[in-house]
């Protein structure tokens, strides 16, 4: 009996499959940079564009947006500022919540878990209303005044949701080491302090460094939520130059330059990140 | 007609009865808190205020149901295409993911709405008028839509790669084309492990749904910024608004959860 002639799928020619999932794409930083590229000449294109459809008695468009420029990158850097500031207080708040959210003591345990869900599972731009809203705008210590100005508020309100990104992180970090090194540890005779601080937290502390880069990034992202409730940020100088300039075929150009800004910014890390995992990933 | 109406009539109007007494009573009560206490409650006794309160959540709601069904179908498509064979569809799909997890999604709606929105006609709105041809609403849903779908890709992506090999290959053993191989094996138990992660995404798009109020759409956070502007009680409406939006997203997780549990196969551990 021929091969041919058989509807058994066993006796049927074997044909290799192909591949199930998308894997090993193209090189990272290539695809990096070619995202990159396409949204420069996007980019480009747009601006050109306006170029292109200016109107005869205004200036040439990319003259528009080599004057803006420099203040966007400003306004940038300042979202990177607030960035890095929220990030402190809030990884310094989260680590203190974190510990307390495996701590032996019950009721440390059950607050530290609750306001953890709280925060969590509140969106950032409420609780960043709630900051700017509800903090008072200077304090009076012993007859002194201390100004409280809003991107201070606004650096409060945004660490509240990391410090609780950060507060679950730990937790993870810490039940993520197996259940044998603290039993190793008591049969050892370390206080449960020691096996915190010596054997658990060393261990935890590598697992957490991805997660805690990827919520810096979505950190920064998240700071441009400071324009909303009024604070000069890239957004908002972005926004005032659209409105200073009245073109309405600058407005591509002008926000993908943001966008550009951004994706420059946050792409290496989020890279950073997987390659982070990936280290530190045992396979099974 | 049916002869129990009637009597079901009868029984609605009890019913109703009794709710309007309860509203009524709740409102009595936040009315006497304002007056004894100074805590303005306005959303629970004043109807002007609840209405507009209800509406946003109604418009917020709307605006997440619509957003989480189409960042869904967009993940499946963006997983398909990617892994469809086409090198040019691949590297698409990647340059998608990258660019809108990779910038922040309040500067992508400002884009979509303010730059591609402006550019786009407007229509005649029958009034003698001009509005434009995607509403505020409309451009909010596109743009968490694509935000959300990007990571869906990625979760769909990464699930399907969760996958155990030595399970795909005893099933192509056992002579399962490509196509059947999907639909019986790698999809039923890619779905249940990246239901978790899923799960995340969805809650953090009911959160992103907030930013809608920086373009203008009536949803909650803009109904709870109108009333307290107006009635000169932040402090009430900000607890109410926080509330509000933990309960919302306590009833998504709520139901992903039962969901979750029963997609699970007994045995079966992820």
């Amino acid at each position: 009996m021929s091969a041919g002639a058989t509807d058994l799928p066993v006796l049927l020619p074997y044909r290799a499959p192909a591949p199930i999932a998308p894997s090993g794409l193209a090189a990272p930083v290539l695809l990096g940079g070619g995202t990159f590229a396409a949204f420069a000449i996007l980019f480009g294109a747009s601006l050109a564009l306006a170029q292109v459809t200016a109107r005869p008695a205004g200036e040439g468009a990319t003259t528009v947006l080599l004057r803006w420029a420099p203040l966007i990158f400003q306004g940038f850097l300042f979202n990177i500022l607030i960035s890095f500031l929220s990030m402190a207080l809030g990884t310094l708040i989260g680590v203190l919540v974190g510990i307390a959210q495996v701590s032996l003591v019950a009721p440390l345990r059950k607050t530290a878990w609750g306001l953890t869900q709280f925060f969590r599972n509140a969106p950032w731009l409420v609780l960043l209303f709630y900051a700017m809203f509800l903090l008072p705008f200077e304090f009076r210590v012993f007859g002194l005044t201390i100004a409280f100005p809003a991107w201070v508020k606004a650096i409060i309100g945004l660490a509240l949701p990391v410090a609780a990104n950060v507060s679950e992180i730990v937790r993870g970090g810490v039940r993520s080491i197996p259940s044998g090194q603290w039993e190793s540890a008591e049969a050892l005779a370390f206080t449960r302090r020691q096996t915190m601080w010596m054997i658990i937290l060393p261990q935890a502390f590598k697992r957490m460094i991805p997660p805690w880069m990827n919520l810096y990034a979505i950190l920064t992202m998240a700071t441009t939520l400071i324009s909303v409730v009024g604070i000069q940020d890239g957004l908002t100088i972005t926004r005032a130059a659209l409105v200073a300039e009245s073109r309405p075929e600058l407005m591509i150009p002008m926000y993908t330059l943001l966008l550009l800004m951004f994706f420059a910014y946050c792409y290496p890390i989020a890279r950073a990140t997987m390659a982070l995992e990936r280290r530190f990933n045992v396979k099974a | 007609m049916d002869p129990g109406a009637p009597l079901r009539c009868v029984r609605d109007d009890v019913a109703d009865g009794a709710t309007a007494r309860q509203i009524a009573m709740i409102a009595a009560f936040f009315e006497r808190l304002n007056e004894t206490q100074g805590l303005n409650f306005s959303v629970f006794y004043d109807a002007f205020d609840r209405s507009r309160f209800l509406t946003g959540l109604w418009t917020t709601s709307y605006i997440c149901v619509v957003a989480i069904l189409a960042s869904l179908l967009l993940g499946l498509l963006g997983v398909w295409v990617a892994g469809s064979g086409s090198r040019l569809g691949r590297l698409l799909v990647r340059a998608y993911v990258q660019f809108f997890r990779n910038t922040p999604p309040l500067v992508q709606l400002s884009f979509f709405y303010f730059a591609v929105g402006g550019l786009l006609p407007t229509v005649s709105d029958g009034f003698g008028g001009q509005s434009p041809l995607v509403s505020g609403t409309g451009w909010a849903i596109i743009a968490l839509s694509l935000f959300a779908g990007a990571f869906n890709v990625e979760i769909f992506r990464a699930g399907i790669e969760a996958v155990p090999s030595t399970t795909v290959e005893a099933a192509e053993s056992l002579g399962y084309t490509r196509l059947q191989l999907y639909i019986h094996v790698v999809l039923p138990l890619a779905f249940r492990i990246c239901l978790p992660a899923l799960n995340n995404n969805l809650v953090n798009l009911v959160k992103t749904t907030t930013l809608a109020y920086a373009i203008g759409v009536p949803e909650l956070l803009y109904a709870a910024s109108q009333i307290w502007s107006e009635s000169f009680n932040v402090r009430e409406m900000m607890n109410v608004l926080l509330v509000t939006y933990v309960l919302l997203v306590a009833v998504l997780v709520f139901v992903m959860g039962r969901w979750e549990r029963a997609m699970r196969i007994p045995g079966y551990s992820t």
